[in-house]
C-alpha cells in the first residue's frame, strides 16, 4: 500500500452569483465543488471523470489554490495547503504543476518556446544564463520537441506540440504532482495517442503523480490507476479502473459507461444503452437528497430525494455515493424505464 | 400523436423514390483561394446516399468534412471558394448548377443540415416556436394554428417535454442538447429526404449525445430519411451509420459497409486511427500506436497519396502517383485508395 500524496476531504468551492446594478448583492452560490474527498497517492494516476460542468477543473484548481476552495481540507504530504501563505505557498506551488486543456490560448503567444519553457525556472530563480539553456534544451528534448524549437513561437507549432510545451514547462521544476486538465481533449485523435504515452513516460521517468481530468472514459479508463466519478460538485463513485470500468456500482457511472462510444459496430451492435432523461441541474440549485435522482433510472420512492447518500466503502477500495448500489448490483432493483422512447414512437 | 395538426403534415407530398442514389456526389472539388494562398480543402470526393441509409464520414480537423457538406448545399462562401470540378445530383438534379432561389428550396424541402453549434442556426431575438413556425408555414403552407400543432408535435417528436411552452421561449433558455433538438426538430419539419449533420454532438456531453444518436437512429428509421453523419469520432460512427467513408486531406481514403470497414481496415490510415484511440471495453495495457507526424497542410493539389509523410507502408510510388479509390479483393462494396493496402496477413502481424 503507498501513501497517500495528496488528500481531500469535504472540500467546498462556492462562487457568489451576485445580481443588481452593481453585482454588489449576493443572492446565492453555484456550488462547484460541494463535499469532495478522494486521495491520490504517490506515483498513481487518479482519473477525474464527469460531464461538463460537474466541477472537475474547480477541484483540480482548488487543489493547487489557484482558486481558493470556501471549505474542506487539502493536505499535500503532510502539509496543510490551505493554511499556507506567501513565500511557503510559493514554494509548495513548485511541487504542484497544472496542465491545461487548450493549449493555443494558455501559452503566451510573444514569448519564444524557449523563452516560455525557461520561465518557471527563472520566476523562481533556480537556473539563469547557460545553466537555464541547457536545462531548456533538456526540457524539450524530453517532451520529444526538435532542439530548434526554442527560437520559435507558439503560433508555429501544431496542437500536439504545443502541449509539448505545456508539458515542458509544467515539469521544468521538477514537480511531484500534475493536474492535468483536459490535456488531450483538443488535439485531433491521431495526435492524441502521442501525448497520452508521452504523459506515461513522463510519469516513469520523473516518478510524477498525476491528478487527470477528463470528460472522455475511455482515455481516462486507458491511464488512470482509480478512477473518480463527478456529478454536480460530488464524487459518486470511486475504484480502481478495471473495477469502475467492469462493475460500476453507482447508476450515474453506468448510464456514462453505456454512453460512451466504442468504435468497433460488434459491440455497439449489442451492447445496453442507458439513456438518461433530461439534462444536468444547475449547480447554483442542485437537488435535494440524492443530486442525481431526478434523471437516475433506478430512484425508488424512499429515500432519494431527501436524504443524502453518504460516499461509503461497498466492496475493499471501492467507494459509492448511492443509497441502493446493493440492491442494484443484485438485481433487486430494476430501472424504471430501460430506455428513453424517443422519435421511435412517432 | 395524432392530433389534426400531425395528420394534415403527414399528408404533405408523398414520397416518390428516384430512379438512381437519392444524393450523388462524384469527383468533387473546392478550394479556397484568397490574395495570398489557396487552399485544396476537397480534392475528389464521390460517394452516394439512399434513402433509409446512414453513411458516416469521419475524418481529421481540416479534412474536408465540412466543406464538403457545405459544397453539396450551396453554402459556401460565394468569394473565396470555388468548385473547379464535380458533380452532385439530388434526386437526379443537378444541385451544382442549380440557381440560388432553387438551392433555398432544397434546403428548405429536401436536403436539411444539422451544425455543431445550434446557437450560430437559431435567432436569438425569436421564440423557438416562431422560428418553426415561420419555417412550417413558408415551406408547407401551413396556417398560423396549424403550424403552431405541428411545431408542438415537432418539438415532443424530438423529445423535449412540455413542448407547448417550450415554444414560448427564446434559444438562450434551452440547453446545449436541447438546443441541438429544437435545430433538428427545424431540419426535419418538412421532411426532408436527406438529413447532413455535421458534428451535432460533438459539443454535447455523453450522456446528451447518446439522447441525441437515439434519436437520430430512430428518425433515420421512422422517417426512411438519408442520414449523412460527420463526425470525427469513430465510436459514434460504428454505433449509428451503416457504412463509412473516411477522409484525409480532402479525399475519401477508403470507404464500405462499417462492420467490414471496422474488421478488416485496409488503408494505413484507418488502421492508425482505430490503433490510436482508446477503448473503453480493452484493457490499459494494450499500448496506443500514435499516428506519427502532423497532418498535411493544404496549400498544394495532391499529386501523391497525402498520408505518405505519416505512412509505415509508403513506397516511391506513394510518394509520387496519386491513388484512387479502388475494389479491395474484387470487394465492389469495399474501396480503398492506397497503393499498398494493408492485407489481413500484416494487420494481424502489426498489432
Ligand atoms: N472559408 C474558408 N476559407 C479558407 N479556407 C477554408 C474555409 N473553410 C474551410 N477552409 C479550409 O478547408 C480545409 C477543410 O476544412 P473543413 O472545415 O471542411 O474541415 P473539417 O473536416 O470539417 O474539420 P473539423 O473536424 O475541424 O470540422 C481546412 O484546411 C480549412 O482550414
Ligand atoms: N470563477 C467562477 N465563477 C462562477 N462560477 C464558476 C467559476 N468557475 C466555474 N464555475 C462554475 O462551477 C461549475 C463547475 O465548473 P468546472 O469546475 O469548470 O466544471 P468542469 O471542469 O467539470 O466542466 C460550473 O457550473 C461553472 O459554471
Ligand atoms: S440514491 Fe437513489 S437516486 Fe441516487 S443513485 Fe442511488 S438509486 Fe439513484
Ligand atoms: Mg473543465
Ligand atoms: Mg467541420
Amino acid at each position: 500500500m503507498t501513501a497517500d500524496l495528496v488528500v481531500v476531504e469535504d472540500l467546498q468551492v462556492h462562487f457568489p452569483i451576485r445580481t443588481g446594478a452593481l453585482l454588489g448583492r449576493t443572492t446565492g452560490a453555484v456550488r462547484a465543488v460541494d463535499g469532495v474527498s478522494l486521495s491520490i497517492r504517490k506515483g498513481e494516476t487518479l482519473g477525474l471523470v464527469g460531464e461538463s460542468g460537474s466541477g472537475k477543473t474547480t477541484t483540480g484548481r482548488a487543489l493547487l489554490r489557484l482558486v481558493e476552495p470556501t471549505g474542506g481540507r487539502v493536505t499535500f504530504d503532510g502539509v496543510d495547503v490551505l493554511a499556507l501563505r506567501g513565500e511557503e505557498l510559493r514554494k509548495l506551488r513548485r511541487r504542484m504543476q497544472m496542465v491545461f486543456q487548450d493549449p493555443y490560448s494558455s501559452l503566451n503567444p510573444r514569448r519564444n518556446v524557449a523563452n516560455l519553457v525557461g520561465e518557471p525556472l527563472r520566476v523562481h530563480g533556480i537556473a539563469s544564463g547557460r545553466a537555464l539553456d541547457t536545462r531548456v534544451t533538456e526540457l524539450l528534448d524530453l517532451v520529444g520537441l526538435p532542439r530548434n524549437a526554442g527560437a520559435r513561437y507558439p503560433h508555429e507549432f501544431s496542437g500536439g506540440q504545443r502541449q509539448r510545451i505545456g508539458l515542458a514547462r509544467a515539469v521544468a521544476l521538477d514537480p511531484d504532482l500534475v493536474v492535468a486538465d483536459e490535456p488531450v481533449s483538443a488535439l485531433d485523435v491521431s495526435i492524441q495517442a502521442q501525448i497520452l504515452n508521452l504523459l506515461g513516460d513522463l510519469q516513469q521517468r520523473l516518478d510524477l503523480t498525476y491528478l487527470f481530468i477528463a470528460h472522455d472514459l475511455a482515455v481516462v479508463r486507458h491511464v488512470a490507476d482509480r478512477i473518480a466519478v463527478m456529478y454536480l460538485g460530488t464524487i459518486v463513485e470511486l475504484a480502481t479502473a478495471p473495477a469502475l470500468v467492469g462493475r460500476p456500482l453507482h447508476p450515474y457511472s453506468r448510464a456514462l459507461l453505456s454512453a460512451v462510444p466504442i468504435p468497433d459496430p460488434r459491440v455497439e451492435a449489442v451492447r445496453e444503452r442507458i439513456i438518461l432523461r433530461g439534462d444536468i441541474p444547475s449547480p447554483a440549485a442542485p437537488p435535494p437528497g440524492c443530486r442525481f435522482h431526478t434523471r437516475c433510472p433506478f430512484r425508488q420512492a424512499t429515500r432519494c430525494d431527501t436524504e443524502i447518500p453518504a460516499l461509503r466503502e461497498v466492496r475493499p477500495g471501492h467507494t459509492v455515493a448511492c443509497h441502493w448500489a446493493e440492491e442494484i448490483e443484485a438485481g433487486r432493483i430494476r430501472p424504471a424505464q430501460p430506455a428513453a422512447a424517443l422519435a421511435a414512437d412517432g | 400523436m395524432s392530433s389534426a395538426a400531425w395528420t394534415a403534415w403527414e399528408g404533405a407530398d408523398p414520397v416518390r423514390p428516384p430512379a438512381g442514389p437519392l444524393l450523388s456526389v462524384r469527383d468533387l472539388q473546392v478550394r479556397f483561394v484568397t490574395r495570398d494562398r489557396t487552399v485544396h480543402a476537397v480534392n475528389g470526393v464521390s460517394f452516394d446516399l439512399d434513402a433509409g441509409q446512414t453513411l458516416g464520414l469521419v475524418g481529421e480537423s481540416g479534412s474536408g468534412k465540412s466543406v464538403t457538406s457545405l459544397a453539396l448545399l450551396g453554402l459556401l462562401p460565394r468569394r473565396t471558394a470555388q468548385i473547379p470540378a464535380g458533380e452532385v445530383r439530388f434526386a437526379d438534379e443537378d444541385l451544382l448548377h442549380a440557381p440560388e432561389s432553387r438551392l433555398r428550396q432544397v434546403r428548405g424541402n429536401d436536403v436539411a443540415m444539422v451544425f455543431q453549434d445550434p446557437m450560430t442556426s437559431l435567432n436569438p431575438v425569436l421564440t423557438v416556436g416562431r422560428q418553426l413556425t415561420e419555417t412550417l408555414r413558408t415551406h408547407l403552407a401551413m396556417d398560423k394554428q396549424q403550424a403552431r400543432d405541428a411545431a408542438a408535435d415537432l418539438l415532443d417528436r424530438v423529445g423535449i417535454p412540455d413542448p407547448r411552452r417550450r415554444l414560448r421561449e427564446y434559444p438562450h433558455q434551452f440547453s446545449g442538447g436541447m438546443r441541438q433538438r429544437v435545430m433538428i426538430a427545424m431540419a426535419i419539419a418538412c421532411r426532408p429526404r436527406v438529413l447532413i449533420a455535421d458534428e451535432p454532438t460533438t459539443a454535447l456531453d455523453v450522456t446528451i449525445q447518446a439522447q441525441i444518436l437515439e434519436l437520430l437512429r430512430g428518425l433515420v428509421e421512422t422517417e426512411r430519411m438519408g442520414l449523412l453523419l460527420i463526425t470525427h469520432d469513430l465510436g459514434v460512427v460504428a454505433g449509428v451509420c451503416e457504412r463509412t467513408a473516411v477522409m484525409y486531406a480532402g479525399r475519401i481514403v477508403e470507404t464500405g459497409p462499417t462492420a467490414d470497414l471496422f474488421a478488416r481496415p485496409r488503408h494505413p490510415y484507418t488502421l492508425g486511427l482505430l490503433r490510436s484511440v482508446p477503448r473503453l471495453d480493452a484493457g490499459s495495457d494494450l499500448p496506443l500506436a500514435p499516428i506519427p507526424g502532423s497532418p498535411r497542410d493544404l496549400t498544394d493539389a495532391p499529386s501523391a497519396c497525402a498520408f505518405a509523410p505519416r505512412c509505415a507502408y509508403a513506397t516511391d510510388e506513394s510518394r509520387e502517383r496519386l491513388p484512387v479509390l479502388t475494389p479491395v479483393d474484387g470487394d465492389r462494396d469495399h474501396l480503398v485508395a492506397c497503393w499498398n493496402p494493408v492485407s489481413d496477413a500484416q494487420r494481424v502481424s502489426s498489432a
